[in-house]
């Protein structure tokens, strides 16, 4: 092979070693963050002043029963040894038996994950499909009483409780009007009705061409995911207002306005086009705010979801639910990360 | 949600009822269904030997009969023959012979047997689950049982190791931990030498007027009625309860009559819902008691006029009539209502005057300082504060500290807290359950490590009350043993380092339509079987 052959193919193949090497750079810090998010869940977990010797035993237990289940728990071992066990059990995708129903925590989680995932995933569809068009033109309308209502709609999304939002929405559009399904994911007709596939009961039932139980699904899931969606409206409808001015600002828009292209092709085709980018940011971050589960949506709604599932077994010193359930919230957000990265590099050349 | 969410959503969803008037369409559920609203997230098994929470016990006493039983209809008679017809006791008082009811079937269709009664009580003694202890008190081990739980023909014979109360022995096997399952069903579905623990943690294998259907943790549970229930088949075919946490969620449900009833109302809801059309109240007395307990390792509290004062520094009334107002009465015997041997004596009120002088007499120096632990519930916060304001009256300084389970229990049960604030609930319906803790402590010495009894807890020698308390569970005559844990009571009001405050009451918001309805008052669980709509 002469020189200028060599020459060529390393200059094939030179594409390929900054990808292998992106990727591994991604599995480490991965794994470090993981290793990272583990640790401290697990020295957390121990130090909390929870006793889950006690939730299992019961406030009236003998010392000697006590003892017996601290020892068959691992408790008596080190704190390093104990967190070796764990991410042992971890690594082989065993995140141990709850400790209060003794089930395992992955099937705890298989349940309750997709009703929140469903709920989210709903909520932050809202948040996008009302939130990003009025940031735009609240942007584009500064200062306008557009601008005004857009201020307003998003500092009552950030301020006001949301137990209040939700029981206020529960009763006027469940108790009094009568529109939407109560509390729980379906009327008590409808349980049980459609198989579970995905855990999601809209998929579920499409899936299943129930379209009865997807009905009474919806009526159920419309309120939460709304009272969701309002909250990621708030915030992205912010972010976006913000974005934009500053985009509308510039002066390549000045120059597109000069050069007279249409208002509409000034700020669709070229502003916002250059706040993709850092939208993907906000929605990812809004969804997996979403995704972590939110408590008092949850408890407000009988919403059978991962925040409400982790709250009680913090509550109940159920540490290997905790740390199991904090696992997947962490995994989540690795994901949409990653999921982002992949987004920046679709819609900003530069990143590539 | 903390108090104040409470305060805030109970005020939003009563301000917002009061503008808006009646829902605008009624639901309601079928006529055959009963739908309740609960929070049943203590759910951590349904196995009968292993299961010891509230909301496991209401299940529990649906789908599984006992040798002996509550009748709902009845609760004052006490034990009523079940699955037993009737027992028989030998002369030396360690022997009960029951026989069993002939025609019984378990849901599988198996019919019920003495095997399956020797079965499920040398199980729930082998298991050696959590309530192990109602059985094991009477001497059965693992290793005994083949020779003291036997069942031979249609009967099975019980020899405890000492002559205890017939009534102490029958009542125990009422509890959870007494239900009889189907044998050849539980062992079909054994693993690894379980007993079938796993498979009944979600599953049911019993003969009562109800079969489990399904239990989803933190969702629901739901019960099928069994058509041939030997009392007859229920009125309500299927039972649903659904965990709902929100109080104010369980309102609006009921209100807009998706549920038939609402069980864990917080007091303004349940003074909202008492004016809602077509909702009624349902008040009865549960066995759970509010105390407050002395160390008698502190030489100030050790002295008897100082453990009198402090009952005289309660507020009883003024408690119950503000924040505990329909929640608890006041109830200073340790027996609650409705048990055998309950008495009804509330000596003690407020009055400073005479906590005063109690103190002197004792000679307790100006500015006492006493440490209290107190869990983090908010009723019991409530109840700190307002003795540390009466106590503050008299001189002492209160320095309250409020923490989770494991910091106050931990400390409690090392005899490390000179004021404990808390609950206890029955664990069995027998007068003992509560007499072996507070008033029985055979070794007061700290080694004993006696952590389970309170009076240990709380480094009281209880004199003679440990003696009248080991005679009481053995006294065969009813009407005998009623009075001594009278008399006991009566001294333990007078000497003991509690101040016992109120008892709880269950209220249950419900559709008026909903008939029969029994709680289980103090003494058992929650009957479906009678109720009608």
């Amino acid at each position: 092979m002469s020189a200028s052959d060599t020459n060529q193919e390393r200059r094939r193949r030179a594409p390929l070693f900054p990808w292998i090497k992106g990727t591994l750079l991604t599995l480490g810090s991965i794994a470090v963050t993981m290793l990272g998010l583990l640790f401290v869940t697990f020295v957390i977990g121990r130090v909390m002043p929870i006793d889950p010797v006690l939730a299992i035993v019961g406030e009236r237990a003998s010392q000697s029963t006590y003892d017996a289940v601290y020892e068959q728990l691992g408790l008596d071992k080190p704190l390093i040894v104990q967190f070796f066990y764990y991410l042992w059990d971890v690594v082989r995708g065993d995140f141990g038996m709850s400790l209060l129903n003794a089930r395992p925590v992955s099937e705890d989680i298989a349940r309750v994950f997709p009703a929140t995932m469903e709920l989210a995933t709903l909520g932050v569809f809202v948040g996008i499909v009302l939130g990003v068009p009025l940031g735009v033109v609240a942007a584009v309308n500064r200062g306008s009483w557009i601008d005004q209502i857009a201020r307003v709609v998003a500092l009552v999304g950030y301020s006001m409780p949301i137990f209040w939002l939700g029981l206020m929405g529960l009763l006027v559009f469940y108790g009094v009007l009568g529109w939407v399904g109560g509390p729980g994911r379906l009327d008590i007709f409808y349980q049980d009705i459609v198989p579970t596939r995905t855990g999601m009961i809209l998929l579920d039932s499409a899936l299943a061409g129930e379209w009865s139980v997807f009905r009474n699904a919806f009526s159920h899931i419309v309120l939460p995911a709304s009272l969701l969606g309002y909250y990621s409206l708030a915030y992205i409808s912010r972010m976006t207002r913000s974005f934009m001015l500053e985009q509308l600002s510039a002066e390549y828009v000045t120059t597109a306005r000069v050069k007279g292209l249409s208002e509409r092709a000034v700020i669709w085709r070229h502003a916002f086009k250059n706040i993709r980018v850092q939208l993907i940011t906000v929605i990812a971050l809004s969804y997996a705010n979403l995704l972590e589960g939110s408590v008092l949506t949850e408890i407000i709604f009988s919403w059978p979801g991962i925040g409400s599932y982790i709250t009680t077994a913090l509550l109940s010193a159920d540490m290997n639910a905790v740390l199991g359930g904090t696992v997947v919230v962490g995994l989540i957000f690795i994901c949409l990360n990653i999921l982002s990265d992949l987004l920046y590099r679709v819609f900003d050349p530069r990143s590539k | 949600m903390n108090s104040l969410t409470r305060f805030m959503s109970g005020a939003a969803l009563g301000l917002a009822l009061a503008v808006t008037s009646v829902p605008a369409a009624f639901a309601e559920t079928p006529a055959n269904m009963l739908v309740i609203a609960n929070r049943i997230d203590d759910i951590t098994t349904l196995d009968p030997a292993e299961s010891f929470e509230f909301a496991g016990s209401d299940v529990s006493r649906n789908i599984y009969q006992k040798l002996v039983n509550f009748d709902p209809a009845n609760l004052d008679a006490g034990y009523q023959p079940e699955i037993a017809e009737s027992w028989t006791v030998s002369d030396d008082g360690t022997t009960i012979t029951f026989t069993i009811r002939d025609g019984l079937k378990f849901h599988s269709g198996n019919p019920v047997t003495a095997a399956d009664v020797e079965f499920s009580l040398r199980r729930a003694v082998v298991l050696n689950k959590t309530p192990a202890f109602i059985l094991t008190q009477f001497g059965f081990t693992a290793d005994n049982v083949g020779d003291t739980i036997v069942a031979d023909g249609n009967t099975v014979t019980i020899k405890t190791d000492k002559p205890y109360a017939t009534s102490f022995v029958l009542n125990c096997l009422t509890s959870t931990i007494g239900g009889i399952v189907d044998m050849k069903t539980v062992m079909a579905n054994e693993a690894d030498g379980d007993m079938g623990n796993t498979w009944l943690k979600t599953n049911s294998a019993g003969s009562g007027a109800y079969k489990l259907v399904s239990w989803k943790p933190n969702e629901s549970v739901t019960l099928q009625s069994n058509p041939d229930f030997y009392l007859g088949a229920p009125a309500m075919e299927r039972v649903i309860v659904r965990h709902v946490q929100e109080s104010a969620s369980q309102r609006l449900l009921l209100e807009r009559g998706d549920i038939d009833m609402a069980r864990n109302l917080n007091p303004e809801d349940v003074a909202g819902a008492r004016d809602a059309e077509g909702v009624v109240i349902h008040d009865e007395l549960r066995g759970r008691l509010m105390y407050l307990a002395f160390s008698q390792k502190h030489p100030e509290l050790s002295k008897p006029q100082v453990r009198q004062a402090m009952k005289y520094l309660v507020d009883y009334e003024g408690m119950q009539n503000s924040f505990l107002n329909g929640q608890y009465t006041i109830h200073q015997n340790f027996l609650p209502r409705t048990f055998l041997g309950a008495v009804d004596e509330n000596p003690f009120s407020l009055n400073i005057e005479k906590a005063k002088a109690l103190l002197a007499e004792a000679g307790v120096p100006e500015g006492l300082e006493l440490t209290a632990g107190v869990r983090e519930a908010q009723e019991r916060i409530e109840i700190a504060q307002t003795f540390q304001n009466a106590l503050a009256q008299v001189g002492i300084k209160l320095n309250v500290t409020v923490g989770t389970a494991k910091q106050i229990l931990g400390e409690y049960r090392s005899r490390n807290l000179d004021v404990y604030i808390g609950a206890w609930g029955p664990d069995y319906p027998d007068p003992h359950t509560n007499a072996g803790t507070f008033a029985y402590n055979p070794d007061n010495s700290d080694e004993a490590n006696a952590t389970g009894l309170l009076a240990w807890r709380n480094s009281w020698d209880t004199g003679g009350l440990t003696d009248k308390t080991a005679a009481a569970v053995v006294e065969n005559d009813r009407d005998v043993r009623q009075q001594m844990y009278s008399d006991i009571q009566a001294e333990f009001r007078e000497t003991s380092p509690f101040a016992v405050m109120f008892q709880k009451i269950e209220q249950a918001a419900m559709r008026d339509n909903v008939q029969n309805v029994n709680l289980g008052g103090a003494t058992t669980a929650v009957s479906y079987w009678p109720i009608t709509k």
